[in-house]
């Protein structure tokens, strides 16, 4: 089966990405998931994303395009990033959002890939 | 809600507490079926809040809520046209219905026969430790999924699917025959200790994962040791609980870092649990029937000999864990045995131990990295350290433990 991992983090936790004092714990952390992730040949693809303030939203109503600044939704937790995975089941891929370092600080969704029929 | 109403809900509370397990127990055993007990029970609950607060709490309420739980079963199964559940209404019918204030009936403590239903072998394996937390202790299937990492659904799913099977393929009631209580009391035992969580590696990282089911397992092996007072491996359990629970305080610090066993401050450790623990192991110790749990428990009062002053036997603690690979080869039993070799006869020893471990069980097992880490960086093999400690971070959900090895992987010495 495969799933999207969707790896919601707050402003903060995205800026200790570039803080001197927090980025080595950060990434050692991530690094380390990742690579854990390729052992176990779970991972098939994903994407670290800047942070929601760096986005840019447009809705279109009646042809008139409305760019706005920021996230399409003003959540405390932004979307950080996202990975697919193919496990068996349910059971694994909770087993690896566990074992996200987000998962403490933030929170992960782990939603099923659709099928195009 | 008047204070009437308020007292109401904490009698109705301290009876939910006191007896819940009690009155499924004898519910379900009385009418063959988990579920419907579970249902009239609630229904009780629910109609004491509604007229207690009105009439005042009766003087035993236990009694007031079986009955009431009992009319509803009985009304319940008239609604079914079962030839089964007829003759379950015709048993409960036939005893007496308790007056509602009256004095309260002394009912036989069928829960020993609960426990048994929910490890029964027709029961799905992966059902039965939720089962038991549910019926036995009342919690909440939210609660259960998100201990043993299920989304709640399917926990909610898998457990109104063993109660049908309890129902319907009408598996008995009774106490197992004696020559089949052996492997069924294995069953119970596990589960409990499913609940109570694996990965007790203190040399390594915890996996701490089912930290929130501590308590009830420790009261689940308190009443199998009350029910079943001369099963050797059911007071080994209840030992080796408290041991680990007796640790508690002191794996973590104040801030929050976590303690490996090894730099545990054991003026921290609860000291009462670990006489209880004593006692415990002592008892199952004086039937003669040795057991994993036993074995376990007995690494673990190795360990508490630190509290008075003593040096560890780590060669007891190898012959030990020698014994407990022998009879029960878990991963986390395999590894305890590698780390412990590894304080007898020195790193080398400790990595061949872990080396000949099926890489197919310790691939995803955290505490096996942790430990690969530890015993490479001490054979000054870094790139090796490296690679299992980032290994062992990945893989960990704690974030204290990631921090731990994140630490110890940036003080190797190089």
């Amino acid at each position: 089966m495969a799933y999207a991992m969707l790896i919601y983090e707050t402003e903060e936790a995205l800026a200790s990405r570039s803080d001197e004092a927090k980025r080595e714990a950060y990434w050692s952390a991530w690094g380390a998931y990742h690579q854990a992730l390729v052992e176990a040949g779970v991972i098939t693809g994903g994407s670290s994303l800047e942070p929601g303030h760096t986005g840019t939203t447009l809705p279109l109503r009646d042809g008139d395009r409305q760019v706005q600044d920021g996230p399409y939704a003003d959540t405390k937790e932004q979307l950080g990033g996202y990975m697919i995975f193919e496990v068996p089941d349910l059971d694994t891929a909770l087993d690896w959002a566990a074992r996200c370092p987000a998962a403490e600080y933030g929170a992960v969704e782990i939603r099923p890939i659709h099928k195009m029929e | 809600m008047a204070d009437g109403g308020e007292d109401a809900g904490r009698a109705a509370l301290l009876a939910a507490r006191a007896s819940y397990s009690r009155l499924v127990a004898y519910l379900a055993a009385a009418a063959g079926d988990v579920a419907a007990a579970e249902d009239a029970l609630s229904d009780a609950f629910r109609a004491a809040l509604e007229t207690w607060p009105d009439r005042g709490v009766p003087d035993k309420p236990e009694a007031w809520l079986l009955a009431a739980a009992r009319h509803r079963l009985t009304d319940m199964s008239r609604h079914r046209a079962v030839q089964a559940q007829a003759a379950a209404t015709l048993r409960l019918l036939t005893e007496e219905a308790a007056d509602r204030a009256a004095v309260a009936p002394a009912f036989p403590d069928e829960r020993l026969k609960l426990l048994f239903i929910c490890a029964h072998p027709a029961i799905d394996i992966a059902a039965r430790t939720p089962l038991m937390l549910q019926t036995v202790l009342g919690i909440d299937a939210g609660r259960i999924a998100s201990a043993f990492l299920v989304s709640p659904a399917a926990m909610g799913q898998r457990l109104v699917r063993a109660k049908a099977k309890i129902r319907d393929a009408r598996i008995s009631f009774d106490v197992p025959e004696y020559h089949q209580l052996p492997e069924r009391l294995d069953a119970v035992l596990d589960a409990i200790y499913a609940a109570y969580g694996t990965g007790w590696d203190d040399t390594a990282g915890t996996d701490s994962r089912r930290r929130g089911l501590a308590d009830e397992a420790v009261w689940l092996a308190r009443l199998a040791v009350e029910l079943l007072p001369d099963a050797a491996e059911a007071h080994g359990l209840l030992a080796l609980m408290l041991y680990c629970e007796a640790r508690r305080p002191a794996r973590r610090t104040e801030a929050g870092a976590y303690m490996p066993l090894s730099e545990q401050d054991v003026q921290l450790w609860r000291r009462p649990m670990i006489e209880e623990a004593k006692r415990a192991l002592a008892t199952a110790a004086a039937q003669h029937r040795l057991g994993r749990f036993q074995l376990e428990a007995a690494i673990q009062s190795q360990h508490a000999m630190r509290l008075t002053g003593g040096d560890i036997n780590w060669a007891s603690i190898v012959a030990l864990y020698d014994a407990l690979a022998e009879m029960s080869p878990t991963i986390g039993a395999l590894i305890g045995r590698a780390a412990a070799l590894a304080e007898e006869r020195g790193a080398a020893a400790g990595l061949a131990a872990l080396e000949a471990i099926d890489m197919d069980r310790a691939r995803s097992y955290q505490p096996y990295w942790a430990v690969r880490g530890a015993l490479l960086a001490r054979l000054d093999r870094t790139d090796g350290a490296d690679a299992a400690y980032e290994r062992a971070i990945g893989l960990t959900e704690d974030r204290a433990v990631r921090a731990f090895l994140l630490t110890k992987m940036s003080t190797i010495e190089r």
